[in-house]
């Protein structure tokens, strides 16, 4: 048995959530199933590569630096995995429960003929996971048959290893084509200077009571005061308050920081699917009733156009 | 061209599901039943590319027993032209349906299958993937945006950072994210028709597909609870308990 990690980057730098997968790769190493070796797959991707050997836990870094490999394009990824997992016997697949990793995991186990396992947050055994359904409203504990465990991990169940420290040896592999199906063809990617939705300590969120986009500084000026990460409900970004990539829920970004502090959120069980383990959760309503209040370890019924001002003040 | 949607009967977005005091599975006894909401985003979608001339026929398919005649009944209403139930009383995963799914793709032939992109119940979020691997076909997953120009469509996905445009070649498959569409509400005529028009039922074993699981459900827990909380009466005791009792600022 052996593991592959498939590595999230952007050609010259590791993704976090990258060290959140090597984890759950160290339980499975712990439970027998082999060593680890990190995939980095992109076009002059050696930065990453080089991030990649010093990872805690890996003991080889594969790299396929391949124009076709620019944009990771699933279609282009898939056929790589699945000559790998035919040359080199790997037991266990990984990526991180990312848009890219669920992009791209599915349609190399559907290649592969094996089932995938979606967002696992546990590991039991070298072949048995612990994932949630629902909206997290239930754990499934599951036992896979397949020759070839096709794994999505969910990055908050796992802590980060190490990014340095390792000194795993690299190898190249070109067996990378182009499809000719798929096309990249442009990004706007959100900039921010605070800390990233699922790496961050803390996160503020605002919901439908923020009433408008205008109102969502209120918040940043408390998110920034604490260095907090920001995110929002579904309705503030169906609603045009905020783009989509600050969702949080079961259908966004699934998050569980130190502190999570919920403002005009009601709480709706897909919310909640999202950042109910964060540690501690602060919600900020002003209906007594709302469901948020549940989970919430403190609760201030109040309206937030008076607290916010109040709170960056406080802090 | 075809579009082909692929609809699942789910529960419910609205109900708080339970786990069943065996621990062998979650209570679905007398629970409210729906189409998965991905679904309803993807037939409008469909329906709409119809409207606007760049599909001729809208076909709605799903996998189940004859309970999900229902969900398709409702595509049919929402502007769906026909409707295929592939039966079969088992729950089957995600590979397996995109099996089934590529089978009615072979037969059907459509120039574009839409999915969503995420099942409520199982939380998946592999079958449209899946599909496009078996069917040979390019993927445009958590669309935000679909246009369909000449031999491709142009796709925007709702990813991790942000957005990501890309151009795929016809046949394609894209799975639909929440932005995508606001679906609309079928109207008592509307509702009316669907019963008339065409609903074909294929048994998989007609099909030919082994459906075997791969994956077997050793339990099913609940997950823990949180501890009960506490009310504070204003900003200064909350960032007095955050410093103090929690520790966290
Ligand atoms: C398939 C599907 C997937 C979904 N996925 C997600 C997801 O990933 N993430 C997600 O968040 N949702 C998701 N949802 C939507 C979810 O069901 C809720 O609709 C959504 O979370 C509601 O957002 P909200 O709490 O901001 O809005 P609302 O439910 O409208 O709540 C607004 C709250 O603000 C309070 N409020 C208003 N004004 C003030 C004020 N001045 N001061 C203080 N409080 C105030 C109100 O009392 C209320 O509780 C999904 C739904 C479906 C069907
Ligand atoms: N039983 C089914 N019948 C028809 N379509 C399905 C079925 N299961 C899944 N799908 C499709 O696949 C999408 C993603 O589901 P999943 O991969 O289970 O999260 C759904 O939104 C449907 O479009």
């Amino acid at each position: 048995m052996s593991i592959l990690v498939i590595a999230e980057h952007d050609n010259n730098t590791l993704k976090a959530a990258t060290l959140n997968t090597v984890q759950a790769a160290v339980a499975l190493k712990n439970a027998g199933a082999g060593e680890i070796t990190l995939l980095v797959a992109g076009e002059n991707c050696g930065g990453a590569a080089e991030q990649a050997a010093a990872v805690a836990g890996v003991s080889a870094v594969v790299v396929a630096d391949n124009a076709a490999l620019a944009h990771q394009l699933p279609e282009n990824m898939a056929p790589l995995l699945v000559n790998l997992c035919q040359t080199s016997g790997y037991s266990h697949l990984l990526a991180a429960a990312t848009t890219t990793g669920k992009n791209l995991l599915p349609r190399a186990a559907a290649l592969l003929d094996v089932a995938q396992i979606s967002d696992i947050t546990e590991v039991v055994s070298s072949d048995t996971f612990v994932r949630p359904v629902y909206a997290g409203n239930a754990l499934a504990t599951v036992q896979s048959s397949d020759t070839v465990k096709a794994i999505t991990v969910r990055g908050t169940a796992f802590t980060a290893v190490e990014a340095s420290g390792g000194n795993a040896p690299v190898t190249q592999h070109d067996g990378a084509a182009e499809s000719g199906l798929s096309r990249f063809i442009s990004e706007e990617m959100s900039v921010s200077e605070r800390p990233e939705l699922t790496a961050a300590r803390i996160i503020v969120s605002g919901g439908r009571g923020m009433q408008s986009g205008d109102n969502f500084p209120m918040l940043e000026k408390v998110a920034d005061k604490i260095g907090a990460a920001v995110g929002a409900s579904r309705a503030a970004v169906d609603a045009g308050f905020v783009p989509n990539d600050m969702q949080v829920g079961q259908t966004g970004k699934i998050v569980a920081p130190e502190l999570y502090i919920a403002v005009g959120i009601s709480g709706a069980i897909q919310h909640l699917a999202g950042m109910k383990d964060s540690n501690v959760i602060v919600a900020i309503n002003k209906d007594e009733e709302a469901p948020i209040f549940r989970v919430a370890d403190y609760g201030l019924v109040a309206d937030l156009f008076d607290v916010l001002p109040e709170l960056e003040q406080a802090l | 061209m075809k579009v082909l949607v692929a609809v699942k009967r789910v529960v419910d977005a609205n109900v708080k599901i339970r786990v069943k005091a065996d621990n062998s599975d979650v209570e679905l006894n007398n629970v409210k039943m729906a189409i998965n909401p991905f679904c309803e985003i993807a037939i409008e979608e469909a329906v709409r590319l119809k409207e606007s001339g760049v599909a001729e026929e809208v076909i709605a398919v799903s996998i189940g027993d004859t309970a999900c005649q229902e969900q398709l009944r409702t595509a049919l209403a929402l502007g769906a032209d026909r409707a295929i139930q592939i039966d079969t009383a088992q729950t089957l995963e995600p590979l397996a349906i995109a099996k089934l799914l590529n089978a009615v793709v072979e037969k059907e032939q459509p120039g574009l299958v839409i999915l969503g992109k995420q099942s409520i119940d199982g939380d998946n979020n592999q079958t449209g993937q899946m599909l496009a691997a078996l069917a040979g076909m390019p993927q445009g997953t958590f669309a935000s945006q679909i246009k369909v120009e000449g031999d491709e469509a142009r796709v925007t996905r709702e990813v991790d950072g942000g957005l990501q445009q890309v151009a795929i070649k016809l046949p394609a498959i894209v799975t639909t994210d929440l932005r995508l569409n606001e679906p609309r509400f079928a109207s008592l005529p509307n509702i009316m028709k669907a019963k008339r028009k065409p609903l074909e039922v294929i048994t998989t074993d007609a099909l030919g597909i082994n459906t075997a699981h791969r994956l077997s459900t050793l339990k099913m827990t609940a997950p823990a609870e949180r501890e009960p909380g506490v009310m504070v009466a204003n900003v200064a005791e909350l960032v007095e308990k955050l410093k103090t009792d929690a520790g966290v600022l």
